[in-house]
């Protein structure tokens, strides 16, 4: 394998029912920063049927070129024709650094890349930038520059891992979604388009998909949402909920939950917040009868503002909260909604 | 029908995770667990066996202690296991420990090969998919509804909205969510007989297909830079007040950072 060959930051633009997925922006606004650092370009992979159309809304959010991989065979995502259309792009365009969304669809398909062309992935990353490896020079030891340091949270986020993949390429990550930022709109941008006709032919890999069950949900995305009032098992029931919606439509906020809460019942999990979970970065978080574990914490600790309501003083949601409060939710949610409520009605 | 069951011991992070004084983990003060994601797909197989007839082979790699989560497996209902260890195959990432199990697996007979979906040490749900990958079969990730077909296995897939029926034909592998089902308790005779049952204990010697370049830690091309406790946010105010109070001072709080 030789290194020098390897150029560009590419980002596997998934695409659901041919709308893109936010992932994909957040991707393109990270490997702005990487190909800046590199000197190199940005490139989107967008692969589907029918997905041209797609190609100039990668371009305004910072793809220069999109390479786009169009055939009936990837209508819906499967992993073997998928896997085809992606290793297929890496052995022809030969980049330097592969970001795929750690997505339903990302951990399935990224692995199974990786492997057919033997390279490192890194999972879930949070963080990553160019820099050294070793990070401090060591003496016999080569060091190598402009190397894409990945950092992730392992151990159901106990631990922070930093890792290379110095001898190999791409050097491949799948990327946490919610973590990264994308850019400002650029209005009017139009996409460099390459398109990529490889030919498919099924085999015994290809499964068959018998049928397609979308689950109608009404909630919005929690990732999106400026506020969040979270409950945990401390809210006691279900129907409890209803004192942390009240609270949420006051603050024109959504309701999101803990794993105990869709564990119960209570909601449904794609409100859940956490490690298994959502990420998520809201401008106010609001932790109500959450204790507070370290796998829930992972998935909203880089909330600009965290308030937590819990009765118990000890509860380690304290230890990353702004504001905590110890005290009874129900009598407190209850009386901030009014209070707030009225606040905002005498500002009208 | 027979069913490959790859499993993982792991510590119990759930537990609360205990550090060495150098800020490495120490594991040797957690309680090590088979991994949740791995149960699951262990009782998915137990119920096919049920229900179908099959044979299930459970495989580990790991210290010679792992044999005590192929034990757990056996007592559970399992009828053979393997524990893949030796010295060289440690520090091996997801590339290098997929390439030495799918070497494992290639000396067994498989119609289906069950995986978790990812291990809560790890937590890269990376080694189902690349085994399937080495092995060049089909996989379905995220199982959470298993049935068998003729030479096929019908299976549900969950995504974030929505999950698809696949049909995959055999031989495949699965990997399976934790929420697939509520993995039965060893029986008292199971425990009894797991005691005395055999385990195959392979070494690097016995994995024939095994290239050497993709072993251990000289084998994975991902290295590790660093590694560190994670640092927390500090904790700001934390106030214990009358509810009454308690309200005003948030409201405050809300009102200084324009919030309302």
């Amino acid at each position: 394998m030789n290194l020098e060959e390897y150029k560009g930051v590419y980002v596997f633009a998934e695409q659901v029912d041919n709308k893109l997925s936010g992932i994909a922006f957040e991707l393109l606004g990270k490997a702005k920063d990487l190909a800046a650092d590199l000197n190199a370009e940005v490139a989107a992979v967008l692969i589907g049927s029918d997905v041209k159309g797609l190609a100039d809304e990668l371009a305004a959010y910072g793809a220069d070129k999109v390479i786009v991989v169009d055939d009936p065979e990837l209508k819906e995502y499967r992993t073997e024709p998928y896997a085809h259309a992606l290793a297929s792009v890496i052995e022809k365009y030969k980049p330097e650094i592969m970001l795929v969304g750690a997505t339903a669809i990302g951990r399935d398909l990224g692995p199974r890349v990786s492997a057919r062309v033997q390279t490192g992935l890194t999972a879930d990353c949070t963080q990553l930038e160019i820099g050294d490896f070793p990070i401090n020079p060591v003496a016999g030891k080569e060091q190598k520059h402009n190397q894409l340091l990945m950092t992730r949270p392992a151990f159901g986020g106990n631990t922070i891992a930093t890792i290379a993949c110095p001898d190999n390429r791409p050097q491949m990550a799948t990327v946490r979604p919610g973590v990264m930022q994308k850019i400002a709109k650029i209005e009017g941008a139009k996409a460099n388009v390459e398109e990529f006709n490889l030919g498919f032919t099924p085999d015994n890999k290809y499964v068959e998909i018998m049928e397609v069950v979308k689950s109608v949900s009404e909630t919005v995305d929690i990732m999106d949402a400026k506020i969040l009032v979270s409950g945990g098992r401390g809210v006691g029931s279900a129907e409890n909920f209803k004192i942390l919606e009240d609270l949420a439509e006051a603050l024109g906020g959504e309701v999101s939950c803990s794993r105990a809460v869709v564990d119960n019942g209570w909601k449904p999990k794609d409100l859940q917040v956490g490690q298994t979970g959502k990420t998520v970065r809201p401008q106010v978080y609001f932790a109500i009868g959450i204790s507070g574990a370290i796998q829930h914490v992972a998935g909203m600790e880089e909330s600009d503002l965290i308030i937590a309501i819990n009765k118990d003083e000890t509860a380690p949601i304290f230890d990353v909260a702004d504001y905590g409060i110890v005290g009874d939710l129900n009598k407190i949610v209850p009386e901030l909604t009014k209070q707030i409520k009225e606040a905002v009605a005498a500002k009208k | 029908m027979k069913i490959v069951v790859c499993v993982k011991q792991v510590p119990d992070t759930k537990g609360g995770v205990q550090f060495n004084p150098d800020g490495t983990l120490n594991r040797a003060a957690m309680l090590a667990i088979m991994n949740p994601d791995d149960k699951a797909g262990l009782e998915a197989a137990l119920r096919l066996k049920d229900q179908y007839g099959a044979e299930v082979t459970v495989l580990t790699m790991g210290l010679p202690k792992a044999a005590d989560v192929l034990r757990e497996a056996l007592a559970m209902g399992a009828d053979k296991a393997i524990l893949v260890t030796d010295r060289v195959l440690g520090g091996a990432d997801t590339w290098a420990t997929s390439s030495t199990i799918a070497a494992a697996i290639r000396k067994l007979d498989y119609d289906l090969i069950i995986t978790g979906r990812q291990a809560i040490d790890g937590d890269t749900a990376q080694v189902g998919p690349q085994i399937s990958e080495h092995l060049d079969i089909p996989v379905i990730s995220y199982a959470q509804d298993i049935k068998v077909e003729g030479d096929s296995v019908v299976v549900q897939r969950q995504f974030e909205d929505r999950y698809h029926v696949l049909k995959a034909k055999m031989p495949c592998l699965i990997t399976a969510l934790s929420e697939l089902n509520e993995p039965r308790y060893m029986t008292p005779g199971g425990i009894f007989d797991a005691c005395d049952a055999e385990i195959t204990t392979w070494g690097r010697a016995d994995l024939t297909t095994l290239d050497d370049a993709n072993i251990g830690l000289a084998g994975s091309p991902t290295k590790i830079a660093k590694a560190s406790d994670k640092v927390r946010k500090g904790a700001g105010e934390k106030v214990a007040l009358d509810p009454e109070e308690a309200v005003s001072y948030l409201m405050g709080k809300l009102t200084e950072k324009h919030i309302i």
